[in-house]
């Protein structure tokens, strides 16, 4: 325990790494009411940390407004994105913020249970996780009815995921915990309404919870205030690769690359993967850009490249995941993520024409617009962007360009 | 009287299953949407494919299948929807606000070739050397889409070994497009979950538990999966280039049986809309070809009557009058191989409900091989049976090593519908001009009663019109012989007659009301077996199960494509035939009581019709070893 301590007092940040006592954001819940919870929310502009930024009150909204007599509440920590690791930060650090945001969840919305599906490669933190959800019970946090209110009683269940990237999906992770197949649902029907078991459930992201006792706390108001217009408050960045000092910061949204990447002290940068795997690659011309849901988005990952990569090298290996991860249940994702990956090939062997490059470009856009879920719509962004923005690299400096014309 | 619709649909696709109010005009249970320049108004719920077939809007699909719970996987059908940020599948999507949709921009046509495209990349072999050339929704697509090359290139070698081992499925994966139908058919469709996809990503295939072979598994051989395969990924076992041989040989007699489900339905192979018999012009056909002798499968289903009912009869004076504990009641129907073979796997402990009557096909072997070849004089050993069946299962039940009771193997081959009409389109025939002729003797026409077998219901409504004869010596009282509470698709069905009057000989029946359930699709004979197993069949006399869906008419060697409204009016072609014969009552079939008089002398269920029409069964279980 003294260990987290000095842990926990090495970070700090506006939001999440801010100052918190255990259990003061159920308390304020519980006296503020659904409606009023749901108004702060909504006056936060708390938008999903998992990537695909979904407002948050109106899920809870959605869900809540269902006369279903249960419904359930998933942490989704199936954190699998290559270089993310900032949800393992939150379970490990701040495990008070996560469960009390999914209490916080269960009380807006009517669910009495809430399960968090851990990526499988976390077992370790299992124990932890299962000590803390003990210590909530001892404090009425947890259980028959909360903090003495007789109207809300919630449990929370841990339950392992088996280390498929693309159970990180909602509806995939549903089907996991429901015992089938890690296998993207069709949506609609939205898990709101058909969730876990066919009843509402509301999946959120670790850091989306997190973020939740903070904002009953101090008010959607004071949330606001960090970020922009359209990203409000801050985010917690996995920042990897080529720098002196990787690790997990929270910076407000709106920072731009090139003061993130003076923050984690990289030199000679000549590329930023934001968004993992199935984020885009930014060139060092591009590195104004803000993180944000308007500008550069990204679930929190980011990878950086110096001078000494081979983008090529980069992109195949992205695809290279693409093709292992993929459900294979549908035709984009499964075909498609294999033929992007044999241009990548036959880009090394010098062996293609510039038609058939674009060919596959035009492939990975309705890869994007035709795939099931998310895995197979985003995992062609690398291929497009890494292609598009170190064309020179890859087809010209290295001599690969012999073919061109 | 079972309703279980919707809990046989996957969770994930429960919400589609939207009460759409019977009313269509009724506030609130209708929205409008605008699909291109069409507004139209559709109940909730609808899907946007549902929708634009209504009218008359065509949207591609190929994982897509009207008997089966909704997939969403191939992607073929995508369309626009006004403010949604990628395209959506038609036949997932359902309509619960008013959107509008665009089924033909440029966007769609773009990812609808791709995903063809990419199908196709995958797709082993090349459509002149495969045997659904022609009948293939790949290959349709392909056409309607335009592809003239292989954009993203070609498979050149295949990448999985085909499975020949059952006797009824083949299963060539390297022709699968993972469309899943055949897995929605396992385990929804018929709930017996053999086929499930396996692995992840590229690698994702169809197998069957830890990629045994067919044969080795739970399967049950109905061959449904085979019905809905959109691709040559699963066909039956087929013997026709055995069978021809067997043409081609001057000292082999071939004679073939034909029942009345391919009759109904071999039309479509030639392009005929489904509903017209062609039993006359198959007849002619089948001599053209070189068969020495055509005989009709419902002669010995009139003797499956005369032999089962007679075990029924026994059955119940053993349990009224003899009181004996051990006779087991209700009686289930034997016919259907598909059906045997279930209850074999996953209920062998009431193995003993089952008739010990073999199947109307394969009666009809041992007699040829006996009773025929003796009245014709002709050594057995010389003849080869072919029996045309709408089955698979067929196949593999006359390979059962319990079907050599004539000394021989009673029927050499199970022929499919679709094998059939390949068998006379090669022999250069179009069937439906072929001038009509009448079934060859000892065994000639057999009764209505017979013909009706080939829909669900049919075997139970043939055995009451003799049974309740047999009983009280009048005819069943229904209208023309037509017993409703038989007819009909509904999933499982229930009635009873009351028995009184009873003529001497069933004194002992009087005042009883004789109850019978029917079930098609083993998805049914679950629920009717669950029901027996809770005991709420105890006053249940008779039970009838076809392991297909709509019964024969819809068996898995029939003509692709198939769904229920063509099941309906396979059924409609056959009660319509039905209702035309002279002699629509087993026991009044005049060459069965031939066959009793000079044959099988000590009647039914007699000695000698125990040695060659009766069989028994095997403790399967569920275990694969």
């Amino acid at each position: 325990m003294e260990l987290e301590k000095i842990k926990k007092k090495m970070r700090s940040g506006p939001v999440l790494f801010s100052e918190y006592k255990l259990g003061e954001g159920v308390k304020k819940a519980l006296q503020l009411g659904r409606e009023n919870i749901l108004f702060e929310l909504k006056d936060s502009g708390l938008k999903g940390r998992g990537g695909a930024g979904f407002p948050t009150a109106t899920k809870w909204m959605l869900s809540g407004a269902s006369l279903s007599d249960k419904k359930f509440i998933v942490c989704n920590a199936d954190e699998g994105e290559p270089g993310t690791f900032k949800d393992r930060v939150l379970l490990l650090e701040y495990p008070e913020l996560v469960f009390e945001g999914m209490i916080i969840g269960g009380y807006t919305i009517g669910a009495k249970e809430g399960i968090l599906y851990l990526r499988g490669e976390y077992e370790y933190i299992l124990k932890s996780l299962e000590d803390f959800l003990e210590m909530l019970r001892k404090d009425k946090l947890l259980g028959n009815n909360i903090l003495g209110n007789e109207n809300f009683s919630f449990n929370i269940t841990i339950r392992l995921g088996s280390g498929a990237y693309v159970c990180g999906e909602e509806t995939a992770l549903i089907e996991s915990l429901e015992g089938y197949r890690g296998e993207p649902r069709n949506r609609p029907p939205y898990p709101v309404n058909t969730g876990y078991l066919g009843h509402p459930t509301v999946v959120n992201n670790v850091e989306t919870l997190a973020s939740v006792p903070h904002i009953i706390l101090k008010g959607g108001e004071w949330f606001k205030k960090h970020g922009t217009d359209k990203s409000t408050g801050s985010k917690l960045f996995s920042v990897s690769g080529d720098c002196d000092k990787p690790g997990v910061y929270e910076l407000p949204w709106g920072t731009s690359i090139a003061e993130l990447l003076k923050v984690v002290e990289a030199k000679n940068t000549k590329a930023v993967q934001v968004g993992g795997a199935s984020g885009i690659c930014l060139p060092k011309s591009q590195f104004n850009r803000v993180l944000g849901y308007e500008d550069a988005a990204t679930g929190g990952s980011i990878i950086v490249f110096n001078e000494s990569r081979n983008m090529l090298k980069v992109l195949k290996n992205f695809m290279e995941f693409f093709v292992e991860e993929s459900c294979g249940q549908c035709t984009p994702c499964r075909i498609g993520n294999i033929k992007l990956l044999e241009a990548i090939e036959k880009i090394e062997n010098n062996d293609f024409t510039f038609s058939y490059i674009n060919n596959l470009k035009e492939l990975g856009r309705t890869m994007q617009l035709a795939s099931k879920c998310g895995l197979g719509q985003s995992s062609p962004n690398s291929f497009i962007s890494i292609l598009e923005n170190f064309k020179d690299e890859i087809f010209g400096l290295n001599g690969k360009g012999k073919n061109n014309g | 009287m079972v309703k279980r619709e919707n809990e046989r649909i996957p969770v994930s696709q429960q919400a589609h299953v939207v009460d759409k109010p019977k009313d269509l005009t009724n506030i609130g249970g209708t929205v409008s949407v605008q699909i291109n320049e069409k507004k139209i108004t559709v109940p909730l719920g609808t899907t946007i494919l549902e929708a634009c077939q209504l009218n008359q809007i065509h949207i591609p699909t190929l994982c897509h299948h009207p008997d089966l719970c909704i997939a969403g996987v191939c992607r073929v059908c995508v369309v626009e929807v006004e403010k949604m940020r990628t395209l959506q599948t038609a036949c997932s999507f359902p309509i619960m606000s008013p959107i509008k949709i665009k089924t033909s921009t440029e966007m769609v046509r773009k990812a609808r070739r791709h995903i063809i495209d990419l199908l196709l990349s995958e797709h082993y072999g090349e459509c002149y050397s495969c045997f659904r050339n022609g009948n293939c929704e790949l290959q349709n697509l392909a056409k309607e889409y335009g592809v003239d090359n292989y954009t993203f290139g070609h498979v050149q070698s295949p990448r999985y070994e085909v499975d020949n081992s059952s006797a009824a499925v083949v299963r060539d994966m390297n022709k699968c497009v993972l469309c899943k139908r055949c897995v929605r058919t396992c385990i929804d469709f018929q709930e017996v979950g053999v086929l499930e996809a396996i692995d992840r990503g590229h690698d994702t295939h169809v197998g069957t538990f830890l990629d045994k072979p067919l044969a080795d598994v739970v399967c049950i051989n109905c061959g449904q999966c085979i019905n809905r395969c959109p691709t040559a990924a699963l066909r039956a076992n087929d013997p026709s280039d055995e069978i021809w041989t067997a043409i081609d040989d001057p000292k082999k007699h071939v004679v073939i049986q034909t029942a009345p489900s391919p009759r109904a339905a071999i039309g479509e192979e030639f392009g005929q809309e489904p509903g017209k018999s062609f039993t006359g012009e198959l007849n002619t056909a089948l001599r053209r070809i070189g068969f020495d002798r055509v005989f009709d499968t419902n002669f010995t289903a009139d003797l499956t009557i005369m032999e089962e009912g007679t075990e029924l009869l026994t059955r119940l004076k053993k349990a009224l009058v003899d009181k004996d504990q051990s006779v087991k009641l209700p009686q289930f129907t034997s016919c259907s191989p598909g059906w045997v073979k279930y209850i074999e796997h996953f209920y062998p402990e009431y193995l003993d409900y089952l008739s010990t009557a073999k199947s109307p096909q394969q009666m009809f072997g041992a007699l040829i091989k006996t009773f025929y070849a003796k009245e014709e004089n002709i050594d057995p050993a010389d003849i080869v049976t072919v029996a045309l069946m709408p089955c698979a299962a067929k196949k593999f039940e006359c390979n059962r090593p319990e079907m050599y009771d004539s000394g021989f193997k009673d029927v050499d081959y199970g022929l499919t519908t679709r094998e059939m009409a390949k068998m006379i389109r090669e022999a250069g025939i179009y069937l439906p001009e072929m001038p009509k002729s009448q079934f060859d003797d000892p065994f000639g026409d057999a009764s209505g009663a017979g013909l009706i077998f080939g829909a669900t219901g049919g075997v139970m409504e043939a055995a009451l019109r003799t049974a309740y004869e047999l009983i009280t010596g009048r005819e069943v009282p229904f209208e023309n012989l037509i017993i409703e509470p038989c007819r009909g698709f509904e999933g499982v069905k229930q009635a009873s007659v009351k028995l009184e009057n009873c003529v001497e000989q069933y004194k002992f029946l009087e005042g009883v009301e004789l109850k019978f359930v029917v079930a098609h699709g083993t998805a049914n004979a679950k629920i009717v077996m669950e029901m027996l197993k809770n005991g709420e069949l105890n006053d249940v006399h008779f039970v009838e199960v076809m392991a297909c869906p709509g019964g024969c008419l819809g068996g898995g060697g029939q003509p692709i494509p198939t769904s229920a409204e063509i099941r309906k009016k396979r059924a409609e072609a056959i009660y319509e035939e039905e209702a035309t014969l002279p002699i629509r009552k087993s026991h009044e079939n005049t060459h069965v009581t031939y066959l009793y008089e000079k044959f099988l002398t000590d009647g039914p269920c007699g000695k000698l019709s125990h040695k060659l029409l009766h069989t028994h069964y095997v403790k399967r279980g569920k275990y694969i070893s």
